[in-house]
């Protein structure tokens, strides 16, 4: 580390942790969703990364279609275009249970594979629709800058914004699953799904609005990463192994874990990214949490569940 | 007795297919496609290599691996680097700031050949680390995965991840590995040009071969009790564990299997094609294998392998006209396998079988039992 004095290795290594937090924060919004529909109903969506970029789409439509019509709004075009993600993404969601998820409940391995043929149909919808480039949306000015705390240290504010949305989405949903009515009942169906029926609980309701809100989430996350990406039709497979091992690695049941997950996979892979390439960075991390799963396969917090 | 009826048992169905099959190989396709469309179908029938083992390691023991895209690789990379050694000599290379080491190294500072390329100049390691080299790293994860009763959904996604790890790692490491462009420029094996269109003919003819082989061998180990045990294990895994079957070794056993007939594949995919890159071994060509083998039929080798052919072909003739409908229609007929056709092709082939007014509905072909709707599929 020769060319480096103490306090450029302060914010060096601040800077870097702050990057990791903005991953951690897209991390943890599509782990959120696919911890949800994964620890729910033990189904795989391998299309989750397509209504993650649904959202993105939406909101790069909102974005143009406020600049267009209502450009005294653009400001604050970016909060109406997360509420449009999360609809679109949930109303799709529940038309995909419905024609989709529900007949295969028995075959998880079944649905992997049937999301799939998904996916590939929604990237070419996508495809088709916005064409193959990437897209990216324009962010109005004020979320534009970076806050100059230190001379070395600059923090941007869209990095602010993607995390302060994590934070108010996980609280809702700890809100939600934790708090409600509803919660209890997609509690009670995950614990025990028979004993969930016989109270006269509607099972199948109740797997169609978590499949639903599950991949409303992943549609926020979309919104979310519109900041600080760009927008391509395949974009969302790219993120889909990490997600996968973030959920996995947290414990499939665990709202808590993933979050943990989440945190030590990002800050891990940031932190090597610096001292490594990015590539090796991200094998190294990949290796670590697949060796740590073949000694603990059932994640870092496990929830007792009665099957 | 007519010869009709005393062909008319399972087993001699079986065999009876299993020569049809051959002969739409290795003498139908031959006489009606152009040298061109031939060297298509050879590269198509190195994917019926995977498809074959996933109906053993899938469709039998129950275990959906999305990382045989890994397999197939190692075996095409195992190839490719004896391939690409030969192309290297000193006297083809000698524009080079290091003669007799391959170009991508030259274009990336390195000086020397690195240890694990050094045994690749033989041919005898080469095609010995084709088939050893997947079987190996089966081994790890198969005895780190399931003698510890990891198995379903965990088992398929870290199996992709591991298909991920792999993938960046070579294109992370351009010097030695080819990085993004894979290991290209193949030319001779042992001093023979594979680039002609005899050669490639006569490879095509090779590998129809050796899949008929593996064929074979693949349906001693369905017709053999180890084939009943891991359909028993598929379908109720504490029954089998309960009688006194040491379980992971069964699944051990047919993951290995079905990598190292990925190795295979991958090996002639090589030299059929002429290169290997980390685009035919990722998370994405993981998957499409896995779905030539479900539209096949993931109970049937032979359904699994025409899957393979079928699949690849309609992709080629779509993406050569209708490239946007493509993935539509592909996405679409994976559905709809899923959803109605569990059994694929080989299942559809099947009831139209059973239903032929002569009397014959009713008998299976033993070691060919369908997969059953409710898999005890719970994530352990």
């Amino acid at each position: 580390m020769g060319g480096y004095s103490l306090t450029d290795l302060v914010s060096i290594m601040a800077m870097q942790g702050f990057a990791g937090l903005i991953l951690f924060s897209v991390f943890v919004l599509m782990a959120l969703g696919l911890a949800i529909i994964f620890g729910q109903m033990g189904v795989i969506n391998m299309a989750h990364g397509e209504f993650l970029i649904l959202g993105a789409y939406m909101t790069y439509i909102c974005s143009h279609v406020v600049q267009t019509y209502a450009p005294a709004l653009f400001p604050v075009y970016f909060f109406a275009a997360v509420v449009l993600a999360f609809g679109a993404s949930f109303l799709l969601g529940i038309v995909v249970e419905w024609l989709l998820i529900r007949h295969l409940y028995k075959r998880p391995l079944d649905t992997l594979l049937a999301t799939w043929g998904l996916s590939l149909i929604l990237q070419q919808i996508y495809r088709s629709i916005f064409g193959a480039r990437e897209v990216g949306v324009e962010l109005p000015p004020w979320m534009m800058g970076a806050l100059q705390t230190t001379d070395s240290i600059q923090i941007p504010i869209n990095g602010l914004i993607v995390m302060g949305l994590t934070v108010i989405i996980t609280i809702g949903v700890y809100v939600l699953i934790f708090r409600s009515r509803w919660g209890k009942q997609v509690r009670a169906v995950t614990g025990n799904r028979i004993m969930a029926g016989a109270v006269g609980i509607d099972t199948g309701r109740i797997d169609r609005y978590t499949f639903g809100i599950g991949c409303g989430i992943a549609g926020v996350a979309g919104a979310a990463f519109t900041m600080i990406g760009s927008t391509s039709p395949t974009a969302g497979q790219l993120y889909i192994v990490d997600t996968f091992l973030v959920v996995v690695f947290g414990g499939a049941a665990s709202l808590f874990g993933t979050i943990a997950s989440a945190f030590t996979i990002s800050q891990a892979r940031s932190t090597l990214e610096f001292f490594l390439s990015g590539s090796m960075a991200q094998v190294l991390v990949l290796l670590t949490v697949v060796g740590i799963l073949m000694l603990r396969p059932q994640g870092l917090f496990t929830l007792k569940v009665r099957r | 007795m007519s010869l009709l009826a005393r062909l008319n048992t399972p087993e001699r169905r079986e065999l009876l297919w299993l020569v049809i099959f051959a002969a739409v190989i290795l003498v139908l396709l031959p006489a009606i496609l152009e040298p061109f469309r031939l060297n298509l179908f050879g590269k198509y029938l190195t994917y019926g290599f995977v498809t074959l083992g996933l109906v053993i390691c899938w469709g039998d023991a129950g275990i959906l691996s999305l990382g045989q895209g890994v397999f197939f690789g190692l075996g095409g990379y195992c190839m490719a680097m004896f391939l690409k050694l030969e192309a290297s000599s000193v006297a083809n290379t000698k524009i080079q700031s290091t003669p007799g080491i391959p170009d991508f190294m030259d274009w990336n500072q390195i000086t020397h050949l690195p240890f694990f390329w050094q045994p690749f100049h033989s041919l005898a390691f080469s095609l010995a680390a084709v088939v050893v080299v997947p079987t190996v790293l089966a081994l790890i994860i198969g005895v780190a995965m399931f003698k510890r009763r990891v198995g379903g959904t965990y088992f398929a996604i870290i199996t992709q991840a591991i298909a991920a790890i792999l993938t960046i790692l070579i294109i992370g490491q351009q010097g030695y590995t080819g990085g993004v462009n894979g290991i290209t420029d193949l030319r001779t094996l042992w001093g023979w040009d594979i680039r002609t269109d005899h050669a490639k003919t006569i490879l095509y003819f090779v590998s129809g071969i050796t899949l008929i082989l593996c064929i074979l061998a693949a349906r001693v180990v369905r017709m053999s009790k180890l084939g009943r045990l891991l359909r028993a294990l598929r379908d109720r895994e504490d029954r089998v564990r309960f009688s006194g079957y040491e379980v992971a070794n069964f699944k051990i056993f047919a993951f290995c299997f079905a990598a190292a007939v990925a190795g295979i594949g991958g090996a002639m995919f090589t030299l059929q094609v002429g290169f290997m890159s980390p685009s035919l071994i990722g998370i994405v060509p993981s998957i499409e294998m896995v779905i030539f083998c479900a539209v096949g039929g993931r109970t049937s080798l032979l359904g699994a392998v025409y899957g393979a052919l079928l699949v690849n072909w309609a992709k080629t003739t779509f993406s050569e006209d209708l490239p946007q409908l493509w993935l539509l229609a592909m996405g679409g007929l994976f559905i709809a396998v899923v959803l109605a056709f569990p059994n694929g092709l080989a299942g559809i082939f099947r009831l139209a079988i059973d239903r032929l007014p002569n009397g014959r509905g009713g008998r299976r072909q033993p070691g060919i039992t369908p997969v059953v709707a409710e898999q005890a599929g719970a994530p352990q």
